[in-house]
């Protein structure tokens, strides 16, 4: 059964599963788990090179071309909408792309995106021309406010970065999803492939997942389940469910 | 003169260029993007940019993240 592709800015997708590179324990682990997810497109952070050593080792970027994966830059670990403007122009520099992924935390305890911030950076950078795929939190208005700065899309949080503890607030990415504009991207939070498929079956336009791949006990195949959840809930979302009822409803004739 | 290059305080000769500074790197042909004083400075430019003492250049690549 085929599915339209996923359209981002006027680019087209065939994979729903965005597939983030960090946390693996080696590349050669990561290059499994990234052909097993089919993943298009791929997060990568963006970090001062060793001075000291043999100069930048450019090992996962090698991986991406070797795979034709495209690398969207990141500004993980930027707290200030000045320090993710400037992370953000160095990946476009660097990588040659005007795609990011903004992300503005406002703490490391909770790795929760600074709203405020967030905005900020979002329409300095759509202004400098970028396509920006913002890492928001579950608020739909929020949410809205970022679309209407120009963003291509918006990527709510399912629950804090790394945890695993899957959709929190399923009722807020239903409404997110409801009001969108723009495809929505169901980033963080994810811990294993059901989590995956429901955010698909909440209307989710993609997934973008990282730890529970990579830190997963074997990881392609944690990547290979959640390729084929992503497809399932994506499926399940188009086949529209049944009604929930309180009462049973026979599946059999009656006697 | 005396330059931070990634945190690092590094002696260069009088004169030198943000391309010096790469070299001495090692940086690869590709990947990497430099910012001087906070403002990136795109690759074209980086033999034509003269450093003054005290300048701050960062120069950053992708890594995995995200």
């Amino acid at each position: 059964m085929t599915d339209d592709p996923l359209v981002i800015a006027g680019r087209e997708f065939g994979s729903r599963l965005i597939l983030g590179t960090g946390g693996a324990a080696n590349l050669a682990i990561l290059e499994q788990a990234l052909l097993a997810a089919q993943t298009e497109l791929t997060t990568v952070a963006i970090r001062r090179i060793d001075t000291t050593g043999a100069g930048a080792g450019a090992g996962v970027l090698d991986v991406l071309t070797r795979h034709g994966i495209e690398p969207l830059p990141n500004t993980a670990g930027c707290r200030s909408a000045a320090e993710a403007v400037l992370t953000a122009a160095l990946g476009r520099e660097a990588l040659q792309t005007s795609w990011v992924k903004l992300e503005v935390i406002a703490d490391d305890r909770t790795l929760l995106p600074d709203p405020i911030e967030l905005l900020d950076a979002a329409e300095q950078l759509v202004d400098d021309g970028c396509t920006v795929l913002p890492y928001t939190n579950d608020d739909p208005v929020q949410a809205r406010r970022l679309a209407d700065v120009g963003c291509a899309a918006v990527m709510p949080l399912g629950s804090p970065i790394g945890t695993g503890l899957g959709i929190r607030n399923p009722h807020n990415i239903e409404m997110i999803v409801a009001q969108a504009r723009v495809p929505v991207v169901l980033d963080a939070g994810i811990g294993t492939a059901s989590e995956a498929a429901f955010a698909m079956e909440l209307g989710c336009d993609a997934v973008l997942l990282a730890s529970a791949v990579t830190r997963a006990e074997d990881p392609p195949r944690m990547a290979e389940a959640m390729r084929l959840a992503v497809q399932a809930g994506r499926h399940a979302r188009l086949a529209g469910r049944i009604p929930q009822r309180f009462w049973a409803r026979a599946s059999s004739p009656g006697p | 003169m005396t330059v931070t290059v990634n945190g690092q305080c590094w002696e260069l000769p009088d004169g030198s260029a943000l391309a010096d500074v790469l070299s001495r790197l090692g940086t690869p042909p590709r990947g990497v993007a430099v910012a001087l004083d906070g403002a990136v400075v795109p690759r074209a430019f980086w033999a034509g940019t003269a450093l003054r003492d005290g300048a701050s250049i960062d120069v950053v690549t992708a890594v995995q993240g995200g």
